[in-house]
């Protein structure tokens, strides 16, 4: 019941909000463009990305060479109409392979980001839940995660686990959980104090329904929006790792590893970076579009700047 | 302020410990026999035994941190299993050619965000405003590796302006610094645009301007010194991603830092220097950080640290 009412009296102020903001004012007119445009670029995001998994999996139908077989005859043969992309230095067609590579590329993308958030998610919310030693013990170990700035945390873990598809995964998705910790935990301090968790706890609901029920589904909306910018950063991540020769390992057709390889050629045949390169930077964009669009759809404080 | 920097460098020292421990168990957490995995799989029993022994690992953990920490605190880090040198020696003889080049990168970085970021905010929803967004988004998605040999087949390969790999001249800095720069000047741009906004809605620029004051005036001395404390904020943190990025930034360029060390001494297996760098690395970026907490005080005549 209170909740209800809350929620009317937020939509009425919500609405009166844009009321104010439909009046005939250039400015505001140039604002409301302004989000259009970012909106659309975020659509636009979405569809590149559904189209590159829809290649992805339709692999097979798509191009009719296999990313793994060699030709060698047809080695750094420029693009034509049989190869639009031309062909690496083992003759294997390029587009091919990169059509392939979105498979890996894109699983590893959500796997790491998954593990991501079941490490970090639990983390955030009991740190900010349960202030005290949990908190502090949970905030150190996150500072010392942090203090192995970007890339070098995948990269010292990697070393330690040593290179191939599953490792790169954990490495990623483990340098990709300090963020969520931090997002978590803090929606939850801020949620905790709030009265309908004094009402559920009054109730008599204990901490874990508390937690699962009450807190958790109102700090999702930051976490979505960091969990699909933090999929475009694994993207990277994991193709930089590829790109060392510390990553997924040929001749997976996985996109940072195609550069490494095509780094060797580079003086006399280009193709095999730039391609790979490409295709890294238009998914990674897309994500990032689709992020900063669910971030000024999910929360209307940021919208204004 | 000596008493703030006193107690932040006091407080620096459980994350240092508590790198130096994930440094200590790096080692210790290789997959099945770590001495064997050092040593290759063609090592006779011998020679895996000597390497168990050098690195002082047939000894009780508990021993073994404790050694580790005495010699870190006089700065020891071992020796190379590669080179025999010690591990020092072999990360400060290219530690500086890491730090000039994070320098200039960061300098030119900071430089064209700040310029773009304030441009873009007074020329808010203009035509370059979004150039100067997209621009940002296109900076943050672009894998650097990427760019880097991108740059290398324009200006090294066709146009051959600028060397494409090595440190030997003042030119070998062109490609790999604006290919660091790229990194983070997205986000420095993104970051100065939005606190510039923010502090251009606030009464006292609208005092400067009614004072009669030169906008140039009102943006530069009035607006942007009270708009950069955010930036300063980004720069610090961004440094560490910079740090990062110079590992891919050197591997493109052939440019002989730690970060190159680091990714051939994963390779080689060569543990001790991958603890050294590993610790430089998180050194740089915490004392960084530090520094810039510091800064702020310079940036923000409102904070006054200490009582």
């Amino acid at each position: 019941m209170r909740t209800s009412i809350q929620e009317s009296t937020m939509a009425a102020s919500a609405l009166t909000k844009a009321q104010s903001s439909e009046r005939p004012d250039a400015s505001d007119n140039l604002r409301l463009l302004h989000e259009m445009r970012k909106h659309k670029a975020s659509f636009i995001g979405l569809v590149v990305l559904a189209a590159c998994a829809v290649l992805a999996i339709a692999a097979p139908l798509v191009t009719p060479y296999d990313p793994l077989k060699q030709i060698l005859r047809d080695a750094l043969l420029d693009p034509s109409l049989s190869h639009p992309l031309g062909t690496d230095y083992l003759g294997r067609d390029i587009l091919a392979r990169i059509i392939y590579g979105g498979r890996y590329s894109l699983s590893i993308g959500f796997v790491a980001v998954a593990i991501g958030l079941a490490i970090g998610v639990p983390l955030g919310a009991i740190s900010g839940f349960y202030s005290g030693w949990a908190d502090m013990l949970i905030q150190r170990f996150i500072d010392i995660l942090l203090s192995f700035p970007g890339f070098l945390l995948a990269l010292s873990l990697v070393a330690v686990l040593g290179v191939g598809l599953e490792n790169v995964i954990l490495s990623v998705g483990i340098s990709a959980t300090p963020s969520f910790v931090r997002l978590v935990r803090a929606s939850t301090l801020s949620v905790r104090q709030l009265t309908y968790i004094e009402a559920a706890r009054a109730l008599g609901q204990n901490d874990r329904v508390i937690i699962l029920r009450h807190i958790l589904p109102n700090t999702m909306a930051p976490v979505i929006v960091q969990a699909t910018l933090s999929l475009g950063s694994a993207i990277l991540l994991a193709a930089g790792l590829g790109f060392l020769g510390l990553g997924v390992q040929p001749p997976t057709p996985e996109w940072g590893s195609m550069l490494g390889e095509g780094r060797n050629y580079i003086f006399s045949n280009p193709n095999m970076a730039t391609f790979p390169g490409i295709a890294i930077f238009i998914t990674v964009l897309a994500f990032n579009l689709m992020g900063d669009g669910l971030r000024d759809a999910l929360d209307p404080r940021l919208r204004k700047r | 302020m000596l008493k703030y920097i006193v107690q932040r460098l006091i407080a620096a020292v459980p994350t240092l410990l508590g790198v130096a421990i994930v440094v200590f168990l790096m080692l210790r957490m290789l997959p099945g026999d770590p001495a064997r995995t050092i040593a290759g799989a063609q090592a006779g029993e011998a020679d895996v035994e000597m390497i168990r022994h050098s690195l002082g690992l047939d000894q009780p953990v508990g021993t073994q941190f404790v050694t580790f920490i005495t010699r870190l605190a006089h700065l020891d880090l071992g020796q190379s299993a590669r080179s025999s040198q010690p591990v020092g020696q072999e990360v400060m003889a290219r530690l500086p050619y890491t730090v000039e080049l994070a320098l200039v990168a960061i300098v030119l970085a900071t430089a064209i965000g700040v310029i773009a970021g304030v441009i873009a905010a007074t020329h808010h929803n203009s035509r370059v405003d979004y150039l100067v967004s997209a621009a940002s988004l296109f900076g943050v998605s672009m894998p650097v590796y990427w760019l880097g040999l991108m740059l290398i087949v324009v200006f090294a390969i066709n146009l051959q302006w600028f060397p494409a790999a090595g440190a030997d001249q003042p030119l070998s800095f062109v490609l790999p610094s604006f290919t660091l720069a790229s990194f983070v000047v997205g986000l420095i741009a993104r970051m100065t645009r939005s606190s510039m906004l923010e502090v251009l809605r606030q009464d006292y620029v609208q005092t400067a301007r009614s004072k009669g004051l030169h906008e140039r005036v009102v943006l530069y001395v009035h607006a942007l010194r009270n708009a950069l404390l955010p930036v300063v904020t980004i720069v610090g943190l961004q440094f560490g991603t910079l740090l990062g990025g110079a590992v891919l930034t050197e591997t493109v360029f052939g440019w002989p830092g730690i970060g190159q060390l680091l990714v051939d001494s994963i390779f080689a297996r060569d543990y001790p220097v991958v603890q050294g760098i590993t610790l430089t690395f998180s050194s740089l970026f915490i004392l960084v950080n530090l520094a810039v907490d510091v800064l702020y005080a310079y940036v923000d005549p409102r904070i006054h640290y200490g009582s």
